[in-house]
């Protein structure tokens, strides 16, 4: 995630200098005490011994949100990886192993295929706003001198309309007598209102890819923010045109933004339920429906689980063949 | 921008700055313009101008019920959240841990989970468990998902600080306690308020965990979820999300403000 090898390092330096630097204040402090009482007690020991270790007390300052995040996440998703395992039995769970579920996954091709199409949608919404928002994210980082803050809350104003509100625009710009129809038809393009524009792929794509923009902008704004502008400077000097200076120099040392933006974009959009149930049809069912209908009208939680599951299988598979992917790309160019 | 262009050979990113600006807002703008709208139906072409929807909206018990579980729920979560965000950001940041890399990643994963599989998750634990349905698991379940966005602002905010004034501190003799509410907390109070926006934010604004969590009270993206099925109901909603706009719009600007003072009377000083 964000921060590269660099900052920790750093970090990482700093906390030498300070664990010396404690040490020698504990140090100070137990020959202090020692003065005092000739045999510290059971307790004393015992504080000491949690003050000088620093993994103890960053460990319990961790813990309530660790164990916070124990018993809201990891037990859940364990939960849902058990009950992907069992059957369901009318309103009852029938609690013995059984692979049935992902058979049944594998045996009917419309999950697989649903899945597929989600990922198919979802890449595609991820290639849209990382392109899209590359050249925003340039202009506001190179080419805006004073006020860039100005123009990060101007990117940012409109997403703070609800996200329903939101996917629901789209089917205004869209619906049959929506703002394309109702444009086109008055300067005469069309005579009868398209019906094509909305509740299929396309429509899920251009509303995802409008609802996430946001989402893609800022970590690759922050990317190209934190370049040295002196390299730049450095790859003209040696003769560079800008061109190359972009691909050579820019584009790798942007790279870290885009993978976030790409990851930030790709995985939550996946099993987007709201978009595709407003403006999707039939045609633009995503796997974040079929899990919805496991969990209400087709009650059948376990098949719910094992497609969940599978989605989340499926979901770091290509997260780590795109990282791959990113990595080689580094290697190649830089 | 390069001040010496002509205007007949603008600067081809301020022109896709432009474009792209139109693209994000075009679709959100007609919102409140059908807010303003005299017809139920929100279809072209525009009847008149109207503030029935405004009255409206204030007239709907349910709406405003369900907006003031939404606060409810996001106030408790902005603030839960936060505090756990500052807990781990300080034992991260102050701290050598070792595991340091994957505790942060599992702190991290409902970033990069999809919500409705968290949801489900949730939904049957909870159910396994026997606990009720409720607002408090829709707050549980938002704690999880903004206790991430709380500490990377946090982490952001305490990394950017030099440690040598904690040091100083204790070195001159105040307590761990004291060293934190004296000097670690003004100095990331900034932080901690964005933090809290952020959380608030978020929870204010999500459906998926609330829409699988909760039982029968309706936050407010779940009353709008509702009333999108009902094409008489969305006038009203739409109102609503133009009056949050306008406040949030409003409440940013003098945020904005106020940190914009700030730093000149900072830079007035001669600091």
């Amino acid at each position: 995630m964000p921060g590269g090898a660099s900052p920790s390092g750093i970090m990482l330096l700093a906390h030498d200098d300070l664990a010396v630097y404690k040490a020698r204040r504990y140090k100070d402090l137990s020959f202090m005490s020692r003065s005092a009482t000739s045999s510290p007690g059971f307790g004393l020991r015992l504080r000491r011994r949690f003050l000088a270790s620093e993994a103890l007390r960053g460990f319990s300052l961790l813990s309530p949100t660790l164990l916070a995040m124990v018993f809201g996440l990891a037990m859940p998703l364990l939960v849902l990886f058990t009950l992907s395992f069992w059957l369901q039995d009318y309103v009852d769970f029938i609690k013995t192993f059984s692979w049935k579920n992902y058979a049944d996954f594998f045996d009917k091709p419309i999950y697989g295929m649903i899945l597929f199409k989600s990922i198919k949608i979802s890449g595609m919404v991820t290639l849209a706003t990382v392109l899209l928002a590359y050249p925003m994210a340039y202009f506001i980082a190179f080419r805006i001198k004073t006020n860039k803050l100005v123009w990060l809350i101007l990117i940012t104003v409109p997403f703070w309309t609800s996200y329903l509100l939101r996917v629901f625009a789209w089917k205004l710009m869209l619906g049959y007598n929506g703002v394309v129809n109702s444009g086109l038809k008055s300067i005469g393009l069309i005579s009868e209102p398209l019906e094509f524009l909305l509740y299929n792929p396309t429509a899920v794509t251009i509303t995802l890819a409008h609802a996430w923009a946001a989402f893609a902008i800022l970590p690759i704004y922050v990317s190209l923010e934190k370049i040295d502008r002196s390299l730049l400077e450095a790859a003209r000097d040696l003769g560079e045109n800008a061109f190359m200076t972009f691909v050579r120099v820019t584009l790798p040392l942007s790279l870290p933004g885009v993978i976030a933006a790409s990851l930030l974009v790709f995985i939550p959009t996946v099993g987007d339920y709201v978009t595709p149930s407003l403006v999707g049809g039939p045609s633009g069912i995503m796997i974040g429906n079929i899990i919805q209908s496991m969990f209400g009208k087709a009650f059948n939680w376990p098949l719910g689980a094992a497609i969940s599951v599978m989605v989340m299988f499926t979901i770091t598979a290509m997260v780590c063949a795109f990282l791959w992917g990113t990595h080689q790309f580094r290697r190649r160019v830089a | 921008m390069n001040a010496n262009r002509p205007w007949w050979r603008p600067d081809g990113f301020a022109v896709y700055a432009i474009i792209y600006l139109t693209f994000i807002y075009l679709p959100v703008l007609f919102l409140p313009l059908f807010s303003f709208n005299k017809s139920k139906y929100i279809a072209f072409p525009l009847k008149g101008f109207t503030l029935q929807w405004y009255e409206k909206m204030i007239n709907t018990p349910d709406l405003l019920e369900a907006l003031m579980n939404s606060v409810k729920v996001g106030v408790a979560v902005a603030v839960l959240s936060t505090m756990f965000g500052l807990l781990a950001a300080k034992a991260v940041t102050r701290y050598r841990i070792p595991g340091r890399g994957p505790v942060m990643g599992f702190i991290m994963v409902p970033l990069v989970i999809p919500g409705i599989i968290l949801a489900i998750a949730l939904l049957i634990l909870i159910t396994q468990l026997d606990i009720p349905l409720s607002l408090w698991t829709v707050g549980f379940a938002h704690m999880l998902l903004c206790t991430p966005f709380a500490m990377l602002v946090l982490i952001s905010r305490m990394e950017g600080f030099d440690k040598s004034l904690e040091e100083a501190a204790l070195d001159l003799g105040e307590s761990a306690w004291m060293t934190f509410w004296r000097v670690t907390f003004p100095i990331v109070l900034p932080g901690i308020i964005a933090s809290l926006l952020l959380t608030f934010t978020i929870s204010f604004d999500e459906f998926v965990l609330a829409f699988f969590l909760t039982s029968t009270d309706p936050t407010l993206p779940i009353y709008i979820w509702s009333s999108l099925r009902f094409p008489t109901k969305i006038p009203p909603v739409l109102a609503l999300g133009a009056t949050i706009f306008v406040l949030s719009f409003v409440v940013v600007s003098f945020a904005e403000w106020i940190r914009r003072r700030g730093v000149k009377l900072e830079s007035s000083s001669g600091i």
